[in-house]
């Protein structure tokens, strides 16, 4: 099995803060799989999934320890800790995307949303464009909804339907991994079925790894598991493992509902 | 009911009382002002003073004059004022540096602006030898720059942390996302507050007294004294004669209407987008 990325012995620490939030992180990310990270609030997931695609490094001041792996196709691999000139951050960041909890649509048009990233990463051809981006909101599943109005303000579009469109914006780039931060925890239950269906889909294309507050989701969509519990990894696994049979008497406690 | 009870009600009934009379006060000289205006000033505008200059008994050249005083000052501190802003909320956040600068902000913005006219006479009206209308406005950039760096401090406060971290996790640099996501949704804001800023310094008499002063003829050209609405205001209101008076006061009428107008069309440009 392929890898798609590696963290190994990763601590991370918030600016100003003494103690590491992340406490020696070990877990690998299987290539076209969906890789879940639960636990309790305040565990860590979010701060893992964040260090990533480096997002934390918007604000000055936080640590990162370790080594964290990023592999391409042909398995060449580089360490995006040591990344530190902007350039090499912002590759990072279009080989890694990333979906937030709340859907962020910026204040344009549907179709300069999804076009945003591709200007940025110097696609100029008008014809060029509009294939990218027809076929990154296709890829979301939300082409037919919005085809007759990509013109229009992405603000109009209804909550799962931003969502969507910020998942197309992400695809459009072509990213070997795709991050998802609780993606559907400001969602009704109809958009989340919408958005769990198509991180299904994804796989195919691009790595995931989705941190979820709810074990339903994690155990529907996901291939494996990594159960993370006040900044350490307590196990990780194949989901059907974690969920069925797991090593750990954490895991089980959490798992079935004791604490959390 | 017991005795708690009924302390409370009259409690509640005492402070809706005061507050409400409060509330009337305030208003009362509100409308004072505008019917002694109207009533004062309606007379006195006749076409004629739109068509000639104040030394022909006209308001043409002062109501040019302000807006151009004004409209000085606004290229000089919008400017200034965005880039400040944006530097305090997008770079500075809670350094040492910027909170210095946001409190000088603040305290700039209750300077009395008598002093800020006579500031700007030292540095730029007496070494040059002569009141000027570059001086009236730098004086007014002067007081629109503190209001303009914390209406866009607070707009910019308000636009999602998230939406910035998107732009960053789609490959943009942080000039990027600045200029083309986040200035582009706090965009509304930051017009209600340049406008409020140009509605603030319309008006002033005081910086503009030492600095651009006051010109009875028609001028574009601010190398020399400035024809100011509201500086000639002052000054007719206090000469003897009927006919200097009531130009001062329909003077005041345009000023308060043109005020009032910033002000209304800044409120519906704010309402429209709530609405959306």
């Amino acid at each position: 099995m392929n890898l798609a990325m590696e963290t190994k012995e990763f601590y991370f620490t918030y600016a100003g803060a003494e103690a590491p939030t992340l406490k020696g992180i070990d877990m690998p990310i299987y290539a076209n799989k969906v890789t879940a990270l639960i636990g309790p609030s305040g565990c860590g997931k979010s701060t893992l999934l964040r260090s990533w695609n480096r997002i934390h490094d918007v604000y000055p001041g936080n640590r990162y320890e370790g080594e964290i792996l990023l592999y391409d196709k042909e398995g060449n691999e580089e360490n995006i800790l040591s990344y530190s000139k902007e350039d090499e951050l912002i590759r990072l960041r279009q080989r890694v995307g990333m979906i937030f909890q709340k859907p962020t649509p910026f204040p344009m048009s549907i179709y300069d949303n999804i076009a945003y990233g591709l200007r940025l990463a110097g696609i100029k051809n008008r014809s060029e464009l509009d294939g990218r981006v027809e076929k990154a909101l296709k890829g979301a599943a939300i082409w037919n909804e919005v085809k007759d109005r990509l013109k229009q303000s992405a603000m109009g579009l209804s909550g799962g339907q931003q969502q969507r469109l910020c998942i197309a914006r992400a695809v459009a780039l072509k990213p070997e991994l795709l991050l998802f931060d609780e993606p559907t925890s400001a969602l009704d239950p109809i958009s989340t079925g919408a958005i769990e269906e198509l991180v299904t889909e994804l796989k195919e294309e691009v790595t995931i790894a989705i941190v979820t507050h709810n074990m339903q989701q994690a155990s529907r969509v996901s291939d494996y598991t990594a159960f993370m519990y006040l900044g350490d990894l307590i196990e990780f696994g194949k989901t059907e493992k974690i969920f069925v049979n797991p090593k750990e008497k954490l895991t089980e406690e959490y798992i079935t509902g004791r604490f959390g | 009911m017991n005795a708690t009870q009924r302390r409370r009600l009259l409690l509640n009934r005492a402070i809706l009382i005061l507050s409400t009379v409060a509330a009337v006060i305030g208003l009362v000289f509100l409308f004072w002002i505008l019917t002694t205006l109207l009533i004062k000033g309606l007379d006195s505008i006749h076409w004629r003073i739109f068509t000639h200059d104040l030394v022909e008994k006209g308001l043409r050249n002062l109501i040019v004059g302000q807006m151009i005083l004004a409209g000085v000052a606004s290229l000089i501190g919008v400017p200034l004022g965005l880039l400040a802003g944006i530097y305090l909320r997008e770079y500075g956040l809670n350094s040492a540096f910027a909170r210095f600068i946001r409190n000088l902000s603040d305290v700039m913005m209750s300077a009395p602006s008598i002093v800020i006219g006579v500031f700007i006479y030292g540095i730029l009206v007496a070494p040059v030898g002569g009141f000027n209308g570059w001086a009236g406005s730098v004086a007014l950039a002067i007081m629109m720059i503190p209001i303009v760096v914390s209406t866009t401090d607070s707009m910019l406060s308000l636009v999602p942390q998230e939406l910035r971290e998107a732009g960053i996790a789609l490959g943009a640099s942080k000039a990027q996302v600045i200029l083309t996501i986040v200035l582009k949704a706090a965009k509304i804001g930051l017009v209600t507050g340049i406008l409020l800023a140009f509605a603030r310094v319309v008006g002033e008499t005081a910086p503009l007294l030492f600095t651009s002063a006051n010109n009875d003829y028609f001028t574009l050209n601010m190398n020399q004294q400035f024809p100011s609405l509201t500086v000639s205001i002052y000054q007719l209101a206090t000469f003897p004669d009927k006919p200097s008076q009531d130009l001062a006061w329909a003077g005041s009428v345009i000023l308060t209407a043109l005020v009032l107008l910033i002000n209304l069309t800044t409120r519906y440009i704010f309402r429209k987008r709530k609405s959306k």
